[in-house]
């Protein structure tokens, strides 16, 4: 064998090797979680919220949590879609290609993007008291969203600055406005990809536990309005982890498991979404 | 002797440098209403510059600066005051690939008519369907107007970029090269299309094929290295150039 084709076998060899450390790891993840949730999942958990004794192993279950983390990731991405796609159409629209602005702004993307969550949490805790509010829905939306919005940003400009220059001269040819262009033929040829973001930052904001745990509070309750506190996902596997109950450590990872089934479905969703979005799309 | 023409379009000392690099130098032509005026040269000799002054296009790229005048039915394109989503309107371009809009058929016809304002269900489909069948493209597509643009063949949506210009109700027709991503079929369509065209609006084309400039030109402006070598009536410059570039490039000494 001559010292090409080993370097092809050594190769191939560590391709493999990395497939199936990747597929141990996903294996790992989904059945830990299945084997030491599925016992303690039940309709219950679904569709009650904790009952007095739920944290001693008292009957009841996390929609309080399930509710709360679909407002509040639900909120924050609603939110931060307001302000990323101006960005994102700003950037590669209306600015110019090498501008400072441009260079500076994707690069403080990079930055922010980067920033651990419970650093979005602790601004976002400062910046709730700076705005005189308590924990609550309203807190956890603003701190989620700020750790969203880079995350968001990027995505959305990776597919938008894929939109072919050319394609936009079109538009202006026929005497488009820049706005015009950017909303009718820019996003409408980036729309799956922008909608993939927006899913992308939904599943990130979703699965935070930091961010959460100082700015909207926990509560039993479903939130009945922005003010009030609520509950999470990521917050309630976190509490319930820490007991030293065995039957509501199970509930911990009863609760991963829902908060995962949420991420796939969203996942799912996002494929099939984009795909019929881009039936027009120019190849 | 062929009549002498009124004047469409007269570009007046018009110089384009990107990012300090001369493009185009001083360049001055009167091009004639209604006539297809072919713009010939070697490769990077500014002819796509050129067209893209004619509807301020060239603004779109960083570091580039323009002086001179283009004056359309005596209005100034680059005068500060001049709106530049009025002046395109009255200029549909083709462009080198067709680069059709990401929605349907019938929508990419339909686009410039509904951002300047018309939302009548009715005229809207009357502008459609005069404009493809201006363009040659009705009978292969209407019966699928609701389909991708992009489903058409390259030829198709070239044709379906010109019905989509000519449905602004532009006087000028601006055309770089179109058909050089074409079959000689469509090339030729396309070239149909142009002279039919020809007594209705004033049609400036990029070309790089001699043959094609002979076909169709009645007006020839020739360039070299970003200036103005020789303009003038197609068999004028064809027959008897005056300057030797211009000699040279139609005997293919250059290219
Ligand atoms: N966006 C740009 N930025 C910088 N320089 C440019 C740009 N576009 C064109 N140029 C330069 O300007 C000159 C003229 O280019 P132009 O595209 O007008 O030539 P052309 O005659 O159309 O060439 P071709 O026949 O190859 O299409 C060339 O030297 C080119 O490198
Ligand atoms: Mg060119």
């Amino acid at each position: 064998m001559n010292r090409r084709s080993a370097e092809e076998s050594i190769f191939k060899g560590l391709m493999g090797l990395s497939f199936l450390a990747i597929l141990a790891a996903l294996a790992t993840i989904v059945g830990t979680v299945v084997w030491k949730g599925l016992p303690a999942m039940n309709w219950d958990m679904l569709t009650k919220t904790p009952s007095g004794g739920f944290y001693l192993g008292g009957s009841g279950g996390v929609l309080n949590a399930i509710v709360g983390s679909l407002y509040l990731a639900g909120g924050a991405t609603v939110a931060s879609s307001c302000l990323a796609l101006p960005i994102v159409l700003g950037l590669n629209v209306y600015a110019r290609r090498a501008s400072r602005l441009v260079t500076f702004t994707r690069f403080s993307m990079d930055v922010l993007a980067g920033v651990p969550s419970i650093v979005f949490g602790a601004v976002g805790y400062v910046l709730m008291v700076a705005l005189g509010l308590k924990a609550s829905l309203l807190a956890g939306i603003i701190a989620v969203a700020l750790l969203i919005l880079p995350i968001m940003i990027k995505a959305m400009d990776e597919v938008v600055r894929l939109v072919p220059q050319e394609m936009a001269e079109a538009s202006a040819a026929l005497g488009a406005t820049r706005l015009e262009t950017a909303f009718l033929v820019v996003a409408r040829q980036a729309l799956p990809g922008l909608a993939t973001a927006v899913l992308i930052a939904f599943g990130r904001g979703v699965g935070d536990a930091a961010s959460v745990l100082f700015t909207a509070g926990f509560t039993d309750n479903i939130p009945d309005s922005l003010m009030s506190p609520a509950a999470t996902l990521p917050l309630a596997v976190f509490f319930q982890l820490g007991s030293n109950l065995p039957e509501v450590q199970e509930r911990a990872y009863a609760a991963a498991l829902i908060l995962m089934a949420m991420i796939l479905i969203v996942s799912l969703v996002t494929r099939e979404l984009s795909r019929r979005l881009s039936r027009h799309n120019v190849r | 002797m062929p009549e002498p023409s009124t004047t469409h379009i007269s570009v007046r000392n018009l110089s384009v440098h990107y990012g300090g690099q001369p493009a185009l130098k001083n360049v001055s032509v009167n091009i004639p209403d209604r006539k297809i005026t072919a713009v010939l040269g070697p490769s990077g000799c500014g002819k796509t510059t050129f067209l893209r002054c004619l509807n301020r296009l060239v603004d779109t790229v960083d570091g580039v600066s323009v002086s001179g005048q283009v004056l359309v039915d005596g209005e100034d394109l680059f005068d500060p005051a001049a709106e530049v989503t009025h002046i395109r309107k009255k200029m549909g371009l083709l462009s080198q690939r067709p680069y059709p809009l990401p929605m349907s058929i019938y929508d990419n016809v339909a686009y410039g008519p509904r951002i300047h304002g018309q939302s009548d269900r009715g005229e809207l489909d009357a502008l459609v369907e005069h404009h493809l069948k201006l363009a040659g493209l009705w009978d292969e597509v209407k019966g699928r107007l609701r389909a991708p643009a992009t489903s058409l063949s390259i030829g198709q949506q070239q044709r379906l970029c010109l019905a989509r210009g000519l449905a602004v109700g532009p006087e000028i027709i601006l055309a770089d090269e179109p058909t050089s991503a074409l079959d000689p079929i469509s090339s030729a369509h396309i070239e149909g299309k142009f002279k039919e065209l020809r007594d209705q609006y004033t049609i400036v084309i990029v070309t790089h094929i001699l043959r094609q400039a002979r076909r169709l030109a009645d007006y020839v402006i020739f360039m070299y290295m970003g200036e103005l070598v020789e303009h003038g009536p197609a068999a004028e410059v064809f027959n008897a150039p005056r300057e030797k570039q211009t000699r040279e490039y139609i005997s293919g000494v250059i290219s």
